[in-house]
């Protein structure tokens, strides 16, 4: 593993060791000192043509915990056409000297590219293409739901460790043809041996959804007292989808929170462990009813956190070259720390 | 042009030893622009003293291919290709005349750009070219184009097409078939519905979803040929769909000609061999449109062509710029160069596989193209019977040389070929545009006095 570009990529065994290295991750930042020296003197690249600031300060705070340059490249407004093109980008980060890049890209694809065209010679983060996939962010479901439904949350940042989702049911809510974040929360949470039921009004589900490895719902109440899922994920929804220039997806907000928002009624069908999950930034009133998304069964916050440290656990792994499930603990700490000879 | 092959009084050449139409071994000789004897062996006493001899080698010997839809991007885009460097690739892919599509800049929607467009052709030499009118003014569908005027010019248009564009507007699209009747002209449509194709960027289907790219479905291709060919018949007309890819398109054509609509389609080497498969790369070499479809698709156009419902196979060719494929799938452009590997492509996959003769590859490669473009008659008439007497417009194919395909190698200005390191079959070994060798042992040949001892 070179490159992280999408969650299909990873075995069941690779996303446990990553969940497990971000584990380690998580529990290195409840101390005091914060800051890892793994990645000093190594330079991480931000590239990210689309704006979202989440996600660049998660990476970004993920690559200076370890000790990492980073360097933020927004290319914002280049995008999808001419100006400055893709691979003259590349060219420049490869002459800076770029180990890894993180990009963020309205293209699909556009990592796939970076990773394969032979322009530069750094690991690609993928950090959201277009509307194909967003591996870290499935990274970080993941290990938020084996957290709480897989091991004890008593146990704090080392809960699950080890263990996958197996016969966990995690049903997935909202506009599922435009979300990588849907396509790659499939991807590996069903590798990990979770059930996963896609929820959506069928104007949302892409044409060729048959042959994922999941169930399709066009009814969310059924699928919450029916299949009583351990965790709902509810996706962002964009107002523009309705109106005619947007693709007419549905009448009307109305119509869409009355069919498919999570407000307090579907809250309280729910089973009592279940988590509500949203990958943010939330449309309060479309998706998600403000009791829904601030009551105790809310971890959208903790997703935040998480991120930070699955983002770490991926930049270590892949500067590393660590990610071999069977290689050596993370080291967290100086005295610990392995070169990469050592585990060559 | 110092570097086009010379108009210099033609030699005659004897092809001793091919096989015409994949028949028989005979000795073939062309002379004075035809051809003039056909034998199974020619008595060495009878064979003219100037005749250059080529040896036939049991290769095949065809009617030069017609190809009715190539984009020669000139005038516009001659960083891309020029009508030279296109028609030369279509020479040495063994064509003798090509169509060249009307999206240039400016347009082809005049007589003006029409006759520049053959006149360049014609002093190039390697291939008859036939311009292409455009259907609307400026391709944007709302106007029809002065067809008359390009049909009465020197080019003397018959094929009219928005190509890039659909002629989605149902009464232009009317007046247009009505329109053309008057000098016996063809719409030809690329059959796209604007609207569900909004965004499009590679067929709708499972790989699509996966990949994250918006679909193309095929239903937009299909709901246009269907209300063309009802549209054709309501007004009596002659249509003819540009390069159908999917199994519904095979059936709608198949139906409206069993009702008799005078319908014609043609069908992309591509679409008879690549799928939607290969965008899983990213790769935009393979992006095109109408796009890659799916196996069952390609299964269904192979049966097409096979049975008689799909008439021709056409290259659509499309050059682009390196950096038009060089960038992220979205920003790309559709498209892929095809001259050259067209009859390979074809021999691969309907002939190696039994589906065609060799015999059906020059009725669909070249008489039915010609046909369809009204250029089987008259003074430089092409897709002719393989017989005595016959413009000596010929390619002679090796069908057992195999080649591994490089871009950069090839003659067309751009090498964005899909099939770029992979081996196909048969080789175009000469070329011969009434009498005239274009190409000879595979390469363009650039001037006719230096050819072999000639003269
Ligand atoms: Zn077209």
């Amino acid at each position: 593993m070179k490159h992280l570009l999408s969650a299909a990529d990873l075995t069941r065994a690779e996303a446990v060791h990553v969940l497990d290295t971000a584990a380690e991750m998580a529990a290195t930042q409840s101390r005091e000192i914060k800051k890892l020296p793994t990645l000093r003197g190594r330079t991480v690249v931000n590239l990210f043509f689309e704006d979202s600031t989440r996600t660049r300060i998660s990476f970004e705070t993920a690559a200076k915990r370890l000790s990492a340059d980073v360097i933020n490249f927004s290319a914002k407004g280049s995008s999808v056409s001419k100006g400055e093109s893709l691979k003259d980008t590349a060219l420049t980060l490869q002459a800076m000297g770029a180990d890894a890049v993180v990009v963020r890209h309205q293209a699909s694809g556009a990592p796939h590219l970076l990773a394969r065209a032979g322009w530069l010679d750094a690991a690609v983060v993928n950090a959201g293409d277009g509307t194909h996939q967003h591996p870290t962010q499935a990274l970080l479901d993941a290990f938020t739901l084996r957290r709480h439904l897989a091991g004890d949350p008593a146990l704090g940042a080392t809960s699950g460790v080890g263990a996958d989702l197996d016969g966990l049911h995690v049903a997935i809510v909202g506009d599922v043809l435009h979300s990588r974040v849907a396509r790659s929360n499939v991807a590996l949470l069903t590798t990990l041996g979770a059930h996963v039921t896609l929820v959506a009004p069928p104007t949302l589900v892409p044409v060729g959804v048959e042959t994922w490895p999941c169930e399709v719902s066009y009814d969310l109440d059924a699928t919450l007292a029916d299949g009583k899922p351990d965790a709902v994920m509810m996706l962002r929804v964009q107002r523009e989808r309705m109106s005619s220039a947007g693709g007419g997806f549905f009448p009307s907000p109305l119509e869409y929170s009355r069919a498919y928002g999570l407000d307090a009624r579907r809250l309280a069908v729910l089973p009592e462990h279940t988590i509500v999950m949203h990958p943010g930034p939330m449309n309060r009133g479309l998706e998600i009813s403000a009791e829904a998304a601030d009551s105790p069964r809310a971890v959208i916050v903790e997703q935040v956190a998480n991120g930070v440290a699955v983002r770490m656990a991926v930049l270590y792994l892949l500067l590393t070259g660590q990610h071999d499930p069977q290689s050596a603990r993370v080291p967290t700490t100086t005295t610990t720390h392995r070169t990469e000879e050592a585990h060559a | 042009m110092s570097h086009a092959p010379t108009s210099t009084q033609a030699a005659s050449y004897l092809l001793r030893g091919v096989r015409p139409l994949g028949g028989e071994r005979a000795d073939v000789l062309l002379r004075d622009g035809v051809i003039a004897r056909i034998e199974p062996q020619l008595p060495e006493a009878e064979v003219p003293q100037d005749a250059v001899v080529v040896d036939g080698a049991d290769r095949v010997a065809l009617p030069g291919l017609v190809d009715l839809h190539t984009h020669l991007r000139e005038p516009g885009r001659e960083d891309t290709e020029t009508i030279e460097s296109g028609t030369r690739a279509a020479a040495v892919g063994g064509f003798t005349a090509v169509h060249a599509m009307a999206n240039t800049t400016p347009v082809a929607d005049t007589a003006g750009v029409v006759e520049q467009v053959w006149r360049i052709g014609r002093d190039a030499g390697w291939v008859d070219v036939h311009p292409v009118g455009a259907v609307s003014v400026g391709l944007a569908g709302e106007q029809l184009a002065e067809l008359g005027a390009m049909a009465q010019s020197a080019a003397r248009v018959r094929v009219f097409s928005d190509d890039g564009k659909c002629v989605w507007d149902p009464v232009l699209m009317r007046r247009a078939l009505e329109y053309v009747k008057a000098f016996d002209g063809v719409i030809a449509q690329h059959a796209q519905e604007p609207r569900l194709t909004e965004g499009a960027q590679m067929n709708e289907g499972i790989v699509s979803a996966e990949l994250g790219l918006a679909g193309w479905p095929a239903v937009a291709e299909e709901a246009i040929i269907a209300r063309d060919v009802l549209l054709a018949e309501h007004v009596g007309s002659r249509l003819h769909v540009c390069h159908l890819s999917t199994a519904g398109s095979v059936e709608i054509i198949r139906w409206a000609k069993g009702r008799g609509i005078d319908v014609t389609a043609e069908v992309t080497p591509h679409h008879l061999v690549l799928t939607d498969e290969e965008a899983r790369g990213y790769d935009p070499t393979f992006k095109v449109n109408p796009p890659l479809r799916t196996q069952a698709d390609v299964d269904a156009v192979r049966e097409g062509l096979a049975d008689g419902t799909i008439d021709i196979v056409a290259t659509d060719h499309a050059p682009h710029a390196r950096e038009d494929k060089d960038c992220e799938w979205a920003a790309a452009a559709f498209g892929m160069t095809g001259l050259e590997t067209a009859l390979s492509v074809v021999q691969a996959t309907m002939v190696d596989t039994g589906r065609l003769t060799w015999a059906d590859v020059a009725r669909v490669m070249s008489a039915n193209p010609a046909r369809i473009g009204r250029i089987d008659t008259g003074e430089l008439a092409q897709g002719r019977p393989f017989a005595v007497g016959e413009p000596a417009n010929v390619v002679l194919v090796d069908p057992a040389a195999r080649r591994v395909v490089d871009g950069r190698a090839q003659e067309t200005a751009s090498a964005n070929t899909p099939f770029a390191g992979r081996e196909l079959p048969g080789r175009v070994v000469a070329t011969f545009l009434r009498g005239r060798p274009t190409v000879l042992d595979g390469a363009p040949v650039r001037d006719v006095a230096t050819v072999g001892g000639a003269r």
